[in-house]
């Protein structure tokens, strides 16, 4: 009966909405655009608002520029000494007159450091594989960029987790803060970089530590998202468990929930880890230096192979780094004593060898300069490979590619631009009000039709609606590619290491590398925005799917087999059902992924909310460049609440809560 | 602590003591702390900045070179953290430059001697296409104009833009001088220089936006449009050239490329203020350069350090006291 009842609603809603949109016009022309002389000024009260924060701001003690440069100071400490001991060497003094008193590692050091923790956390082939990761910095000549980079990114990605963690279990274990912080951690993942980038300069200086900040801000809410799930995920026998044995309160967090989500946390610390080398390339734009700054110098001068050679290079660190805090995860849920075993060289043989290791080369490298730093003239220079096989695609196939590109957009880009740019912003603020009253009931339905209101109300309805189409449009083929691979690839081990690999080459090599010989293949347009988005949005998607689906309790499935489903009936009555939430996770990150790549399209041309906050980036004008951020932001929040409780209705109607 | 302290203390002292003595006394009382120059993204700013940075050791300054976005670095410039940006395009940077120096924190070093040309261009083999180029009325001629177009635009010719921040009033144009294409908008630099690549690859049809001093008008062959030359009373009065009642009935201005400052680099610097003021390098002379290091695949610290050999007169008179 409900059901009836449901479909009339939908059906007059929906009446209605096609009434105004096709007759709306003479009666109520506010209604289909909004009206100018409406818009609220909000660019100019968060202009405001900053500058208070930035001038006037105090606690009485000490001004709010004050704190946040004594962050900075803080997290300054270990910077330097990660960059010294990797890079620069310790030095006295700063800029040209600055006297080196220790050299850096040398590379010798620094590999085997890495395939001595490879050894220890994973043995032989891990060790094997990382070390060699970084041989391919060295060869490939990026040893120094890389150096750079890497140590600002074991500055920034244990504090994105570490923070990330925290603030998921205070949400676990409070719900009221979890409420609060939801919303919080959407924001944090959606308003592009660009837009909140001024304010940080200004807050935390020029330079490493305002990347750090920035990337932590951008790479910690996967983490905290996770986190949250996975403890709620801890069976409840473990629970039990737990108190029965009469853990305190720290002890059940800290011995019994936390290892117990152990494999889940983990793709939080390789979220962390690939969102923070993600980071790298506006990082660099903003005095991080390092290898960010080597891919978009390559190709501001068309130099595709260097770029791409610095893009992997990238990518290089980011699989060793995540490979290896994976395996030393593991082995810290190991027991291991040292029974039997006396003197420190016993007991910590790694420690030991690593020291005397670093004496050796050090004290080598004084004397034999090549032992301190690769040498020039052994780099091998990918030189001009990738570029001429551009240049073959390019000029052999570019009649074909052509065909294809005008095909998409034909048929489904720009119809679908059409028709969303034609809406009336009324019916669509009532038809969003609508769903989410029916799915979710009357606060979520004012929290969605007040967002959407606001980005009318702020005058981007617009350039809202270009955002909608291609992220839209974007998300929609990045999920029915990634569910379909993430099920086949989800059981199958060998094929998922491979995918595995893509995945994490996809979501870390910076989209600027692919993206300009996409524009040469597919000039500049929606077309090669919308590759670039498919191509990073498609990870989550891929890897939540496999995720859910290999987490699927294997008795469950051996009952189903028991009871003679057929592999058909297996996946899609048993294992997709229970993987579902894990799915729409995967989803909401598509989502947010997707809009978060909306700063990076702006760099190829297209209109939309990513190109405003560039526009204001470029102007200086933080509160516009904020007013389209948040914009961004409502869109994702208002996407994320109506997947959820769509989701939350669908289990509940299949009784799986 | 204390100890290690003091030490320091006296290794600065006796580097001061050093510095001192080399460079005379008149850089005494000038902070021995590093001016930091910042570095782009594109090989012209990188010559020019370095040029700067190492005349400036020369006269016994401490310089330290930072990586930074070209607007993102204004936050950096008021607040004392960034000192001197070398390359401030009056084309591409005025709105940032204008917001910044109104703040009163930042100012304007004067110009660089290099000017910004900018305007639209097409590959020579264009030419036979259009035999009227580089005159800009054969653009009128709908058969010329249809050689640009693709599909999207046919029959329109399409003219690649610069990214929308850049301004440069094309749309403007188009309709000013009533000519039949249509304005398609690159997002970065270099998106555009991909596009024309490619296209240059295939010798396909293509117009864009190139400016100079670039890397791009030495490798390829082309030549840049001739529109009615600009004045100011062209982007002011509408009365002025052929199409009486628009603006912009002309070709795009020459730009100064400016070099700008924290404004607290006079007091603290001020010989290496006065050295900044007295930069100029001209068009020609950073071509070549640039042409060096993008095309000749040289590194930009021997293009710089083979430039300080041959002029050594001309620097040496920026740093004189």
């Amino acid at each position: 009966m409900t059901q009836g009842r449901s479909i009339i609603g939908w059906l007059l809603i929906l009446a209605a909405f096609v009434l105004l949109w096709r007759y709306g016009e003479p009666v109520a022309k506010w209604a289909l655009d909004y009206p100018k002389t409406w818009t609220i000024p909000a660019a100019k009260w968060i202009s405001n608002l900053l500058k208070w924060l930035l001038n006037d701001a105090t606690f009485g003690l000490f001004t709010f520029t004050q704190l946040t440069r004594f962050i900075a100071a803080v997290v300054e400490v270990p910077y330097q000494a990660a960059l010294s001991l990797l890079s620069t060497g310790f030095l006295s003094g700063r800029g040209s007159s600055a006297i080196q008193l220790a050299p850096p590692l040398s590379w010798i050091a620094v590999i085997a450091i890495v395939g001595m923790i490879g050894h220890y956390a994973g043995g032989a082939r891990l060790a094997i594989f990382a070390a060699g990761c970084f041989v391919f910095l060295a060869i490939f000549g990026q040893w120094n960029s890389a150096m750079v980079t890497l140590a600002s990114i074991l500055v920034a990605a244990p504090i994105g987790v570490v923070g990330g963690l925290l603030l998921g279990l205070a949400a676990y274990r409070w719900p009221r803060f979890d409420a609060a912080l939801r919303p919080l951690l959407d924001l944090m993942q959606t308003i592009p970089v660009f837009a909140y980038l001024v304010p940080i300069l200004f807050l935390f200086g020029f330079g490493p530590t305002a990347a750090i900040v920035a990337t932590v801000i951008y790479a910690m809410p996967p983490m905290t998202r996770i986190t949250v799930l996975a403890l709620r995920a801890v069976p409840s026998e473990v629970r039990d468990l737990g108190r029965m044995i009469g853990c305190t309160r720290r002890q059940m967090t800290w011995r019994v929930m936390v290892p117990s989500a152990r494999d889940s946390l983990m793709v939080g610390v390789n979220q962390v880890i690939m969102l923070s080398l993600n980071m790298v390339i506006i990082a660099s734009m903003i005095g991080a230096g390092g290898l960010g700054f080597d891919v978009l110098a390559a190709l501001r001068r068309l130099d595709i192979g260097a770029g791409v050679v610095a893009g992997l290079a990238i990518v290089a660190l980011a699989v060793a780094l995540d490979r290896l805090s994976q395996a030393m995860a593991l082995k810290m849920g190991e027991f291991h004593g040292h029974a039997g075993k006396t003197g420190f060289v016993g007991r910590y043989p790694y420690l030991t060898a690593a020291l005397v290791l670093v004496a050796v080369t050090t004290a080598i490298g004084l004397l034999i300069p090549a032992f301190q730093t690769y040498p020039k003239s052994w780099t091998v220079s990918s030189g001009t490979a990738f570029g001429q096989a551009v240049e073959w695609i390019n000029v052999n196939y570019f009649d074909t590619l052509e065909a294809i590109k005008n095909f998409f957009l034909l048929n489904i880009l720009v119809p679908f631009k059409r028709f969303l740019g034609g809406l009336p912003w009324l019916g669509v603020v009532g038809l969003l009000a609508y769903s989410g009253w029916r799915l979710g009931g009357l606060s979520l339905a004012i929290l969605v039709s007040v967002l959407a209101f606001l980005i009318a109300a702020t005058g981007q309805w617009e350039k809202a609606m270009i955002t909608v189409y291609l992220c839209g449009v974007s998300v929609l083929l990045a999920t029915l590619i990634g569910i379909p691979v993430g099920i086949v690839s989800a059981e199958r081990k060998q094929l998922w290491r491979v995918v595995q690999a893509i995945i994490d080459t996809l979501q870390t090599l910076p989209s600027f590398v692919y993206l300009m010989p996409a524009v040469m293949l597919f000039r500049v347009g929606d077309f090669t925005a919308m590759l670039a988005v498919v191509a990073y949005s498609i990870a989550p998607a891929i890897r939540y799917t496999a995720l859910g689906l290999q987490k699927v309790d294997p008795r469950l499935i051996e009952a189903g087999r028991a009871m003679g489903c057929t592999n058909w009936q297996l996946l899609t009555k048993i294992k997709l059902k229970l993987a579902l939430p894990d799915i729409m996770l995967g989803l909401n990150q598509t989502i947010m992924f997707a809009l978060s790549m909306l700063v990076i399209t702006a760099l190829v041309g297209t209109r939309d909310l990513g190109q405003e906050v560039y526009i204001a980036l470029t102007k200086a004008d933080t509160g516009r460049g904020l007013v389209a951020g948040l914009a961004v932001a409502f869109i994702a929040i208002i996407a994320d609440r109506l997947i959820a409780a769509g989701a939350q209705r669908t289990r509940t109607r299949l009784g799986l809560q | 602590m204390n100890r290690a302290r003091r030490f320091l203390l006296g290794c600065t002292g006796a580097a001061a003591l050093m510095a001192l003595a080399l460079s005379g006394a008149a850089q005494a009382q000038e902070s021995s702390d590093p001016i930091k120059l910042t570095l782009h993204d594109w090989t012209g700013q990188l010559i020019t900045t370095h040029i700067m940075g190492e005349v400036l050791k020369k006269a016994g300054y401490n310089i330290e070179y930072v990586q930074a976005d070209y607007l993102a670095q204004f936050a950096g410039l008021e607040t004392g953290d960034l000192s001197v940006a070398m390359e401030m395009w009056e084309t591409t940077g005025r709105d940032a430059m204008d917001a910044a120096t109104a703040t009163g924190k930042v100012e304007n070093i004067g110009p660089t001697g290099m000017k910004a040309k900018e305007e639209w261009w097409y590959p020579e083999y264009m030419k036979e296409k259009c035999p009227g180029l580089p005159n800009w009325e054969a653009l009128k001629d709908e058969k010329c104009a249809e050689a640009f177009s693709t599909a999207e635009t046919a029959p329109k010719g399409r003219y690649l833009g610069g990214p929308v921040t850049w301004g440069g009033f094309d749309d403007e144009r188009v309709e000013a001088l009533e000519l039949p294409f249509e304005v398609v908008h690159a997002g970065t630099d270099a998106a555009l220089f991909a596009e024309l690549e490619s296209a240059y690859q295939r010798k396909a049809p293509i117009m864009l936006w190139i400016y100079a001093p670039h890397w791009a008008p030495a490798k390829y062959k082309g030549e840049w449009v001739e529109f009615p030359e600009y004045t100011k009373e062209c982007y002011t009065d509408p009365a002025w050239g052929s199409n009486p009642d628009a603006l912009y009935d002309c070709g795009k201005p020459f730009g100064e490329i400016w070099k700008v400052g924290w404004v607290g680099v006079k007091d603290k610097w001020p010989g290496a203020y006065a050295a900044i003021k007295a930069f100029t390098v001209d068009n020609d002379e950073m071509g070549q350069m640039i042409t060096k290091v993008d095309l000749e695949g040289k590194s930009v610290d021997d293009v710089v350090a083979e430039w300080m050999t041959q002029n050594e007169p001309r620097w040496s008179e920026w740093i004189k006291k």
